[in-house]
């Protein structure tokens, strides 16, 4: 195990690619698209600002 | 600190009818005005050294007032003043309003940050005319104004974190993302690359603690990063909330902006080498930053699609809001100057335009385009809401900015276009007998006639950003106040 820390240590890329990836493969599961438009609306449920509506 | 309903305090409006605290925006306000003063403070130092660079005696023989030294402090206004004050203040106002959740330590640290702010950037511009500096692009001021700064920073940190952590709204909106990771990066930048050793206390004089090509590296690092988080990461955030409140349309994707938030985390870091094609950085580090500023593009443009089609069904928004118009073109703006970088930090194409002013066109179009014009759609947004008015003063005066500034920045950018790339020929022309074709002043008169265009279409620009600010100040003074219902339901509440 010892040595192979230093192998596993210079895949720096490889492990970031990995992860960016899981991210990628996150954001597009099924299940999530309702959840994103619900979060998608969190600014437009404020408040509405008046200040728009009268023009 | 005021626990009372004012008009828009509610926390997710209508669910409760216990009294909440108030979002904090007097702050807000403050950092509004400073980025409007700031604005045109950098406007015109910008305006005023590009004349100096077509009539030099404008220089005045005077050691306060000659290029060297208002150029950093052109460059800090316009980065540091006015994107600074705008990125604050906006970041504050959305934070509080995506979280539903009043400032993390309340009036009092805002203030602190308003005012600690506004001292770090009077200490460093004052410092640049009397010629105290590291000499370090984009990182002039020396160690006492760092120190200051950092402090100032984690109090924003934590009011912002702090923020975040007390929301009432389960989702942290991607908008707090872009300005989180602005914030935490512009941190560990900035400390790294000013880490300086002071010859006395009682003095303004220091030593970087790096030192030759390492001291490069980190520089360009810093350099690189500060246009992509501070001058990118910090803008997105920007647009994530003012563009879709403005259009009354949520964000186009919001799966895209998570892919394209995490790519530009992944890669913008790596990106600082192509600062440094055919120096003393070893061969690999260049090609690495130059393969990192290729795939960048990417990213750049998922942010762009988004911010462009948030309006896909709405484009007649266009027409009718002008305020929307600067925030759209700022994205358009984003794309063209984020097509151009990845093409200029080719180690080919660099070997042409590096140390022309090729390179200040490109950073005008971000500079002018993107963060000015997305500042812009944020202050015209923002001020009738703060203020509580009905609307802007002129929505003709608005106009009249967009298409002025508009122009300005055509000017700027085409004639730096054209200017550099001849600059750039005529360096490496040779005549028949292996002798450089050019001596160095033949190429500075040839740019003559298009450094004239260039400080004319900063004029335009400069011009433009007054009539933004009559405009505004006519809206606080003699616009319509805003009585709709609710104001007078908060006020039978209390």
């Amino acid at each position: 195990m010892h040595e192979l820390l230093p192998l596993l240590k210079q895949l720096w890329l490889v492990w970031f690619l990995v992860l960016f990836l899981g991210i990628v493969f996150w954001a597009f599961r099924p299940g999530a698209k309702r959840r994103f438009e619900a979060n998608a609306m969190i600014p437009l449920n404020d408040d509405p600002s008046p200040a728009r509506n009268n023009r | 600190m005021g626990v009372a309903i004012a008009d828009g305090a509610y926390g997710g409006a209508g669910q409760t009818a216990a009294p909440v605290e108030a979002y904090h925006e007097d702050v807000v306000r403050a950092f509004v005005v400073a980025a409007m003063f700031w604005g045109i403070a950098a406007f015109a130092a910008g305006v005023y050294i590009a004349f100096q660079l077509a009539f030099p005696d404008l220089n005045l023989g005077l050691e306060w007032t000659t290029f060297g030294r208002l150029r950093p402090l052109h460059t800090s206004a316009a980065i540091f003043a006015f994107g600074g004050s705008a990125l604050i203040g906006s970041s504050l106002y959305v934070v509080q309003r995506t979280c539903r959740a009043p400032l993390f330590g309340g009036r009092e640290w805002g203030w602190f940050i308003f005012f600690g702010y506004q001292l770090f950037i009077v200490m460093a511009a004052t410092g640049y005319l009397l010629g105290i500096t590291q000499g370090k692009e984009y990182a002039e001021p020396e160690w006492y104004v760092d120190l200051w700064l950092t402090i100032v920073w984690v109090v924003y940190l934590v009011v912002f974190v702090g923020t975040i952590i007390k929301r009432r709204e389960p989702h942290i909106y991607v908008a707090n993302w872009f300005y989180l990771a602005f914030i935490l990066t512009i941190a560990m930048l900035h400390i790294v690359n000013n880490a300086a050793l002071p010859v006395s206390l009682t003095g303004t004089k220091s030593y970087v603690a790096w030192a030759g090509v390492q001291d490069a590296m980190i520089q360009w690092w810093y350099g690189h990063n500060a246009v992509g988080f501070f001058l990118t990461a910090g803008f997105l955030g920007m647009m994530y909330y003012f563009i879709p409140k403005a259009a009354q349309r949520p964000i186009y994707s919001y799966r895209l902006s998570i892919i394209h938030f995490w790519a530009l985390i992944f890669l913008y870091i790596w990106a600082g080498p192509h600062h440094l094609h055919y120096t003393a950085l070893p061969d690999w580090t260049q090609t690495l930053g130059m393969v990192f500023s290729v795939v960048l593009w990417m990213p750049s443009w998922g942010g762009m699609i988004n911010g462009i089609m948030t309006l896909s069904g709405a484009w007649d928004k266009l027409r009718t809001d002008p305020s929307l118009r600067f925030s759209v073109t700022a994205v358009g703006f984003y794309g063209m100057s984020t097509f151009e970088g990845p093409v200029m930090s080719v180690k080919a194409v660099n070997g042409l335009s590096h140390y022309t002013d090729w390179t200040i066109g490109h950073v005008h179009s971000g500079a002018l385009g993107w963060v000015a014009f997305i500042c812009f759609g944020m202050i015209y947004y923002l001020v009738p809401v703060l203020w509580k008015k009905q609307r802007l003063y002129s929505a003709r005066l608005v106009e009249w900015h967009f298409w002025t500034a508009t122009v300005g920045i055509v000017f700027y950018i085409t004639a730096m276009w054209v200017s550099g790339i001849m600059q750039g020929l005529m360096w490496r022309a040779y005549d028949e007998y292996g002798f450089l074709q050019y001596s160095f002043v033949e190429t500075v008169q040839a740019m003559h006639p298009y450094y004239v265009i260039r400080g004319i279409g900063g004029l335009l620009f400069l011009t433009g950003a007054i009539l933004m600010v009559i405009n505004l100040i006519r809206t606080v003074t003699s616009s319509p106040a805003l009585e709709p219902v609710t104001q007078g339901a908060a006020v039978a509440a209390e």
